[in-house]
Parts: C-alpha cells; structure tokens; sequence
C-alpha cells in the first residue's frame, strides 16, 4: 500500500510511454474494427494515459482512491460515449483492458520488483475496467429510459380541433399500455377542455386487429360514459376489409374516412355550419 | 339519518352524489327521487357523480334502475361529471351503462334534457345555439 508503488509504476508509463501506447491503440483498434477514426482513439487513449499517470504519481493504487477520481471522470465520459455510439460492452471494456498486455509487453520481466508492481497495477486495471463496463451499463440504461418515455410522449398528444372538439392522431402500433395512456390522456383532456366531441384518428396506425379494436372500442365506450361522443376516422380501405371480415362490431361508433370529415361531423353535431369545397359555401345565418 | 338531497331546479330535479353511497343510501334515494317525480312533476333527473371516486356494478345499476323507473314516471335522466378513472374502470368492468344517458357537467346536462324536451314543447331552448333551426332569426 506504500505510495512508493504509485510512484514507480507511474515512472514506468512516464518511461515507456510512445511503445505502450502504441501497442495499446492496436489492440483497441483491432476490436474496434474501423468504427472510431485513428486519431480520435489516439487522443481518448492518450488521456486516459495521462490521468492514470497522474493518479499513480498521486499515490492511488486503488480504483477508489480519491486521487484517481480525474481518472474516473475520464473513464466515464469515454463509457458513456461508447454506450452513445452504440459499442458492445466488450469493445468498450477491452478498451481499458488493453492496457494491461500492452505495458507487460515492455517491461523488463526478470525484475521481481517490478513484477509485484505489475501484479498490483493489473489489479487496479480490473478495478477500473470493472468501473467502465457499470458505467456503461448505467449510461445504456439512462438511453433505453430516455427513449421509452420520448416514445410515449410522441405517441399521444391530445390536440384541441376547434371549441368543443379534441382530436388524437395515433400514430403506431397500439399495444394495452399505450391504448390505456391513450384512453386516460384523451378523458383527461375531456374534462378539462369541456369538450362534447372526441376524435380518434387512426391514420397512422399500421394494421388492426381484434386486440387493438377492442382498445379502440373500450376508449369510445368510456368517453361516452363520462358524456362525450367519440368519432373514429382514418379507416384505411384494408383496415375496413380487415375489420368487416374478423367480424367486429364498430356499429354504434360513428366513422369518418378521414379528420376533416370528422371534424365536420363534429362541428355540424354543435350546430356550427362548415362550408366544404364541394358545395358553394352557403351565406352564414342570420 | 343520512340522505342524498334531491334538489328542483324548474321542472328538474338535481342530484349531487357526494359520498360513497351505501346499499341502503342508494335503495333510499331509488325512493325519495320517485317520490319527487311524481310530487314535482318534473321531466328531467340530474344526477351528478363528481364526488365519487368508485362506481361499482351495484352503483352501475342503480343507476340504470333509477334512469328506468324515471322514464315510465315521464322524466329523462342525465348522469353528468363522471371521472375519468371511473370510466375507465367501468369499461375494464364490461359495463357500458347502457340505457343512461351522459354529459360531461350540470350545464350540459340541462342543455341535453332541455334538447329532449324541445320537440314536445315546439319552441326550443333560446339561450344556446341549440341544433334546432335557428329560424326566425334574421
């Protein structure tokens, strides 16, 4: 535990710097297959190098000492970037790793004492290959998060048409977590905006099944109970095949081929006269 | 003893659930509101459920019984302000309430029972743009 060992190791590296950063960039490279440009490995190696010297001259021979947190930070970053980029764990471990063959390569080993001060030094290596591969794994994790709940927002926003008219354009498969995410945010929006009419886009739904109409179904259903009426539009010519020939009912929902149709429906429910292009528009009342 | 107020507002009566209504809470207001009906003469319930945070399949049908005998006794019932998440479960239950009526609040059921009357009584309600033609206006 004497900080004698930091010291020497970090001659060592200080020593044999050029070659063992070389041989390290190879290895790294190797399983790193082209994916990161020769020069920005060089540079990322170069300073975990330079920070696991300074940690050593420090006195740290242990991953945890407080000298080696500016290494640990350096570690980090590189995890957290590799995990970005999409590497393997492996590719981002063998990257610390590595370290360990390249320097054993120059070392004078007939040496006993610098033998014992390698042993130490793997170990430490270990420590914080073990502290890159969490890091990575945590970083991996945060993305996977991020992504999941990115997707649930995108896929249900409750848009306000008009007065008294809420649309939610669907978009995507509808599986039970986001069909009842649909249902609550479109009965919220219910409530809170006051509106009679509810329109459930389905453009941008791919295919529908017997699961997801009973989704649709069941959304309608409730926006019924609590007094408002819910009109579905966006049926694709394959989806209405689909839906005749499984034989589910869509009979007491109001349909429409497509959101303007059904805004127009909604409209002339509350008593408001829409001209379309097919007609002249006719003069407003009174 | 515990009631259920049931309150005349015109020719409507107006109930506002507050409380989880027990079994003999609501086989009592079942009553009371037929009793009013047949002393007020009135043509429209209003029942409103803001205040209740689980409607079960006893509740649910209550409700359908109460929309029932109100009909046979001329009056039309609205259930108004249902919670999202008791809509939801109510779906999830496979109750879909049949028969009842719904708005979303007190004003809107007023708007919809005065919309039912208005066919029957030939002049509409004037105070909203109601769907009936607007036409002596000019």
């Amino acid at each position: 535990m004497d900080d004698k060992t930091g010291k020497r190791l970090a001659s060592l590296l200080a020593e044999h710097r050029d070659p063992v950063l070389e041989a390290w960039a190879t290895t790294v490279r190797e399983t790193l297959r082209g994916r990161l440009a020769r020069a920005e490995l060089s540079r990322q190696l170069e300073e975990i190098y330079g920070a696991l010297q300074s940690a050593l001259e420090g006195g740290a021979v242990a991953a945890d000492d407080p000298a080696a947190a500016e290494l640990r930070d350096v570690l980090a970053e590189l995890s957290r970037n590799r995990a970005r980029q999409g590497f393997s764990a492996t590719e981002t471990a063998i990257s610390v790793f590595g370290l360990k063959d390249a320097l054993l390569a120059v070392l004078p080993t007939k040496d006993s004492q610098v033998l014992a001060d390698y042993a130490r030094f793997s170990l430490m290596v270990d420590k914080l290959g073990l502290f890159t591969f969490e890091t990575y794994v945590s970083a991996r994790d945060a993305i996977i998060t991020e992504q999941s709940a990115q997707l649930l927002e995108l896929s249900t926003p409750v848009v306000k048409l008009w007065d008294g008219v809420v649309a939610v354009p669907l978009i995507g498969t509808l599986d039970s977590v986001r069909s009842q995410l649909v249902m609550e945010r479109l009965l919220q929006a219910l409530v809170e905006t006051g509106s009679p009419f509810a329109i459930l886009d389905i453009t941008g739904v791919p295919a529908v099944d017997t699961q997801v109409a009973q989704h649709l179904l069941k959304t309608v259903v409730a926006a019924q109970l609590m007094g408002a009426r819910c009109i579905v539009s966006g049926i694709r010519p394959q989806i209405a095949q689909t839906i005749v020939s499984l034989g589910i009912e869509f009979d007491e929902i109001v349909t429409k081929a497509n959101l303007a149709d059904a805004l127009q429906y909604a409209l002339r429910e509350i008593g408001l006269e829409v001209g379309g292009g097919r007609r002249r528009p006719a003069a407003v009342e009174g | 003893m515990d009631r259920v107020p049931v309150l005349k507002i015109g020719d409507m009566l107006l109930v506002s659930i507050q409380v989880d209504l027990s079994d003999r809470l609501a086989s009592q207001l079942q009553e009371d509101l037929a009793d009013r009906i047949v002393a007020t003469g009135a043509h429209g319930v209003i029942i409103d459920i803001t205040g209740l945070d689980i409607v079960d399949s006893f509740v649910g049908r209550m409700l359908a019984t109460i929309a029932t005998v109100s009909r046979v006794l001329d009056a039309e019932t609205v259930v108004v302000g249902m919670r999202p998440a008791v809509a939801i479960t109510l779906v999830e239950l496979g109750l879909a309430l049949k028969g009842i009526r719904t708005a979303l609040d007190v004003d809107r059921g007023i708007a919809l029972l005065r919309d039912l009357r208005a066919p029957v009584d030939g002049a509409p309600a004037g105070d909203d743009e109601a769907e009936q033609a607007p036409a002596g206006v000019s």
